[in-house]
């Protein structure tokens, strides 16, 4: 974290006493902006949290900024229609293996490429930046026509398979591989007798060990809001991951609003809660990844 | 030493190896298998015939097409030229060391970034609703309303939403985009810059702006990437329908209703792989003006 040392700060202030004293008011105004758009971007989820308390009644006839005492009504109403918990797992499930998967096999190929001059190896890395600028709509309906065939339709290999090659995590781990991870440590390892993958998954992976998880955090929620995927591939109620729940549910029992504030909170909280711990690491790898793209 | 790193140079192929069999299963075979059923009247179930450009021919004389489109770049860049700006600006505030609060700021303005867009677009849809919404309500009660007002019953309105959505989203993530390429410029040229008298508006116009340049067509080229493919929120928003008169339909949408609605896999494909080419030639027409600019 930056801090301001003070003596730094006075010879500011000092360089430029007039200035700081005439933009006051300016100051001002930049401070009520920031907060006002902090508010902004608050208020959305407050008023799905406090709508999530009230019956159908309270939220059809009055604005409310306070909770009210339906939460565990709304809950009973949702569990008896709809499985939310099942959607939970579902998205738990498949998030997280996709993610364990790219990246184990994303830092294979980031250290395939970073640390092995073979040929080749420049053009097959520029094909698979390139991979990143093709939309994944162009695969979709091949996609689902490749899965019917495989008779992996509706099921969670059909999304978790093709989630687990991620160019971008590529791409991302072997720039920090190649600045942290220094060939001698790999040459010594071999020194000592240690073949090529035990020196991947003994030596190099543990040192990769921040970087991955500060984009594992990532790629997790990248995999949670998924919609358009599981959209199209899964059928059945049980099997559809939480957002896909929720915004179905927006179709069969669109009538009560309580329950679908609630379902909508549920479906964020836990990216809520992520995001309250991990802050500033995912703010972190989606600015390393930018910048050196 | 040296030569014995060299003789282990073929692990290469191990190690990528993976990755790559993956990916030509999973994502290169189902981008050819489209374009293969993009040339042929393929519903799911009957053998596909092959119809040759009659797809490409159908959809380049399909009104919808030409609306949804319209629609989308609409949506697009009403949200992507405040999001682009207002982001550099934030991003050029909140990189000042003697800014409090800067971490929570951009912790605050980021977060929505990361919300699932579908569910945001359900909570907007909620929120916007007509009478039992939170805003109808909230406008009466203050007194600036009289009557509830039927946000969702106008075509011009639901874009606007949806683009506010999309801005909302996505302002915090171009700004911390900005924030690292600021962090990459020397400090010693504003320092130098303020020395010399030069006004913050001044520094941030003139040497900001166009040390970014960059970062600003990374900016734009990815922002169309995924403009043309929005889909979660107006499709949550709009609970699939795409809104009055189909205002708020999206290309993607019309694609996922045209394919997986309509069982038109062939007609769906042709439209995926025209939608490709537009992304390709707007990436190319942002590139080419960046370019020109830089020239002058």
């Amino acid at each position: 974290m930056p801090t301001v040392k003070p003596v730094e700060q006075q010879k500011v202030t000092l360089q430029q006493y007039d200035t700081v004293r005439r933009l006051t008011l300016g100051k001002v105004i930049i401070y009520l902006c920031l907060i006002g758009l902090a508010v902004l971007c608050i208020i959305p989820f407050y008023l799905m949290l406090i709508y999530s308390t009230h019956n159908n009644a309270t939220i059809a006839s009055t604005f409310t900024f306070l909770p009210g005492p339906f939460l565990l009504d709304n809950y009973t109403n949702m569990a008896s229609k709809i499985n939310i918990w099942r959607g939970f797992a579902n998205s738990f499930f498949i998030a997280g293996t996709s993610t364990v998967l790219s990246l184990y096999i994303g830092s294979l190929t980031a250290y395939g490429f970073a640390k092995f001059k073979f040929k080749g190896r420049n053009w097959l890395f520029l094909f698979l930046l390139a991979t990143m600028m093709v939309p994944g709509q162009l695969a979709l309906i091949g996609m689902y026509r490749l899965f019917s065939m495989l008779g992996l339709l509706d099921s969670y290999a059909a999304i978790i398979l093709p989630a687990a090659a991620n160019a971008f995590n590529v791409f991302f781990i072997k720039q920090f591989m190649e600045s942290s991870i220094p060939d001698e440590i790999i040459e010594s390892a071999r020194v000592d007798g240690a073949g090529e993958f035990r020196t991947f998954n003994q030596i190099v992976l543990p040192i990769l060990g921040p970087a991955i998880s500060a984009l594992g955090i990532f790629t997790f929620i990248g995999s949670w809001n998924n919609f358009l995927t599981p959209l199209v591939l899964f059928f059945s109620l049980d099997k559809y991951p939480l957002p896909v729940l929720v915004a179905l549910v927006q179709g069969y029992y669109g009538m009560d609003y309580g329950l679908l504030y609630l379902g909508v909170a549920i479906s964020i909280l836990p990216i809520i809660i992520v995001f309250a711990i991990f802050s500033r690491q995912i703010i972190g790898s989606v600015a390393l990844g930018a910048v050196k793209g | 030493m040296f030569a014995k790193s060299i003789r282990k140079d073929h692990y290469g192929y191990y190690f990528i190896a993976p990755f790559f069999i993956l990916f030509a299963i999973f994502g290169l075979y189902p981008i050819l298998y489209s374009l293969y059923i993009s040339f042929t009247n393929f519903d799911g179930i009957t053998t596909p015939d092959f119809v040759g450009m009659g797809n490409y021919i159908a959809v380049l004389q399909d009104p919808l097409f030409y609306k949804t489109l319209f629609n989308t770049l609409f949506i697009w860049g009403v949200s992507v030229v405040p999001q682009l700006t207002v982001s550099l600006v934030l991003a050029f505030i909140l990189n000042d060391k003697l800014l409090k609060g800067r971490d929570f700021f951009r912790a605050v303005y980021f977060f929505p970034n990361i919300v699932t867009a579908a569910s945001l677009g359900l909570l907007v849809s909620l929120i916007f609703d007509w009478q039992s919404g939170g805003l109808n309500h909230f406008l009466v009660q203050v007194g600036l309303i009289d009557d509830p007002i039927n946000w969702k019953n106008d075509p011009w309105f639901m874009r606007l939403i949806v683009s506010s959505i999309l801005f909302f989203q996505y302002f915090g993530y171009s700004m911390v985009i900005y924030l690292a390429g600021l962090q990459g410029i020397d400090p010693a040229l504003q320092e130098a810059a303020q020395m010399d008298g030069a006004k913050k508006k001044h520094i941030f116009i003139h040497i900001i702006v166009p040390m970014l340049r960059p970062i600003i067509l990374f900016q734009m080229i990815t922002s169309i990437i995924g403009g043309i493919q929005i889909f979660d929120q107006p499709f949550t928003l709009t609970n699939g329908t795409g809104g009055p008169d189909r205002a708020a339909m999206t290309s993607i949408m019309y694609l996922y209703n045209v394919a997986f609605q309509s069982t038109r896999f062939g007609y769906g494909a042709a439209i995926a792989f025209c939608l490709f080419i537009i992304i390709i030639l707007l990436s190319v027409v942002s590139f080419m003006m960046t370019k020109r600019k830089s020239r002058a």
